[in-house]
């Protein structure tokens, strides 16, 4: 049998998916254990055990300040930020995205502004929203806002705009006007382009997330990193990698989900 | 005769320099079932995109029902594209009932109670005749080509247009199931007591179905400027077939 033709089976899948990342687990555990052996107070590549020992400190240890406990404190702040700067997002991105989508002179007038917003690198605004907003919330969600909401809105808007003609000439020969076609032939099928474009924002939106709380932040997953980097505390960093990365997965997953259960149309071809 | 139901004066479709339709003079009766011909680029679409409201002539005026066509398109004109004439985002009834949700509830464009139960039954109604008595629930992708073309129809009879047009819309299927969508479309056509403008490629099709054939070609070639002269239809062919008889062939 040729190579192309070999489809694993469901189960397959699972399983050679597992493959590599339990590799990179044994290969991890192996070198932490080589270099135990020839320095018991290695800081670079800890053991599980010890970044066990380390996590359960953060888990059950209460920050003295303010008096929470610490691991759950920042990943309290960090989904905070997050969900409130996504839900910034979806919401303009919807608005704008619609507006732009439908509506060939409002294309003709915004496009233009929002393809420029979209080539400024959004780190290279955080100086300036730290300036504006202050060091507080406002400027670490200003920031994921503002660098995932024109990427939202361009890819919704294109996705709107060529929606084929034949379906909006079909809409309005059934007498929809604008507003109605807008919302009942426009809007659906924006939806679930919408969840696609967030799943897409979602790794920029981490990314900007952890550069604003590195940079100026009392609590959160980033800044929390950034802060034992300085103690090489690797037993801590290791941890809270995976987990920011296990949270990503599962919203990933949940917006695959909430796609597939409320647009299934739209998934028909796949299945 | 009486009035013409669609009468075309004198009208010219221009794109800058580019003449596409030259002096059309037609009057179409209501209840003909009008077959245009054609070769490609023979201006039978754009013919079909004026009378949509697609677009405006550049000279000359086209008059429904006496009353100057506005240059948007209405509820008094249907279309049936060859693709993409469906919403793929709603079920086969939802498609069909669109039409009464946009009549009746201006702002939510959507129905509720009663009303709901009424419009739904009307669809199911409509879907029964063209044939899709059975998918009322299954979405545009979970429906053959054929079936699609029966929903498109069903979905344009519900705004009981006062002129159907049809663009090659059974250009894409296959012959066994041509012949199907041929016989539902006269029975529609004679049941309903449409008035149809069909734009095809088949000639065969063109004269099974047709009342009447256009044909639209160029009067005129200048070699060393092809695009300054428009077509205009050149064949104008009465068939006098009654629908009863058009059926039984």
């Amino acid at each position: 049998m040729r190579w192309v033709n070999i489809r694993p089976g469901r189960r397959q899948s699972t399983v050679l998916g597992a493959v590599p990342l339990l590799l990179i687990v044994l290969v991890y555990v192996i070198a932490s254990a080589s270099r135990h052996a020839a320095n018991p107070s290695d800081k670079v590549l800890p053991t599980p055990g010890a970044m066990a020992t380390a996590m359960h400190g953060l888990l059950t240890s209460a920050d003295p300040l303010s008096g929470k406990l610490i691991f759950w404190a920042d990943t309290m702040a960090s989904l905070e930020r997050l969900g409130l700067a996504l839900g910034i997002c979806t919401l303009s991105a919807l608005l704008v995205g619609m507006v732009l989508g439908v509506l060939p002179a409002a294309r003709a007038t915004l496009g233009g502004l929002v393809t420029t917003i979209a080539v400024i690198p959004p780190i290279a605004l955080l100086p300036i929203l730290f300036i504006a907003f202050g060091l507080g919330e406002t400027a670490k969600v200003a920031l994921i806002v503002i660098g995932i909401t024109p990427f939202m809105i361009r890819d919704l808007a294109d996705h709107v705009a060529t929606i084929p003609r034949e379906q909006l000439i079909k809409a309005q020969t059934l007498g929809a006007s604008s507003w109605q076609l807008a919302l009942r032939v426009a809007l659906p099928q924006a939806l679930p382009r919408l969840i696609a474009g967030l799943r897409l924002s979602l790794g920029p939106a981490w990314v900007y997330l952890i550069s604003a709380e590195a940079i100026a932040s009392d609590v959160g997953l980033g800044y929390r990193i950034f802060l034992v980097r300085r103690y090489l505390s690797m037993d801590i960093i290791i941890p809270y990698v995976a987990w920011i990365s296990l949270l990503a997965i599962a919203m990933d997953f949940a917006l695959m989900q909430l796609s597939r259960r409320a647009f299934a149309w739209a998934h028909a071809g796949a299945r | 005769m009486s009035e013409p139901l669609l009468s075309f004066e004198n009208v010219w479709l221009e794109y800058g320099d580019k003449v596409v339709l030259e002096h059309v003079d037609l009057a179409i009766a209501a209840g003909s079932f009008v077959s245009i011909v054609g070769p490609s680029g023979a201006g039978k679409s754009s013919f079909l995109r004026l009378v949509l409201g697609q677009e405006a002539p550049t000279r000359g005026r086209i008059l429904l029902d006496g009353a100057a066509l506005a240059a948007e398109c209405g509820p008094d004109r249907g279309i049936v594209f060859q693709r993409y004439s469906v919403f793929p985002h709603l079920s086969a009834l939802g498609n069909v009932m669109l039409n009464r949700e946009f009549a009746a509830a201006p702002f939510t464009a959507r129905l509720f109670g009663r009303a709901r139960r009424e419009a739904e039954a009307e669809a199911e109604a409509m879907l029964t005749e063209v044939g899709l008595g059975d998918a009322l629930h299954l979405y545009p992708a979970q429906l053959s080509g054929g079936m699609q073309q029966r929903l498109a129809i069903a979905q344009a009879l519900m705004a009981r247009p006062r002129v159907l047009l049809l663009d090659e819309p059974f250009g894409a299927l296959d012959p066994g199931i041509r012949q199907d969508m041929h016989r539902l479309i006269l029975s529609l056509w004679s049941e309903h007591e449409l008035t149809v403008l069909m734009v095809t490629h088949d000639i065969g099709e063109a004269f099974k179905l047709g009342t009447r054939i256009l044909s639209f070609d160029k009067r005129r070639i200048d070699p060393h400027a092809p695009h300054r002269f428009g077509a205009t239809a050149v064949y104008d062919l009465a068939l006098r077939a009654k629908p009863q008889e058009k059926i039984a062939e």
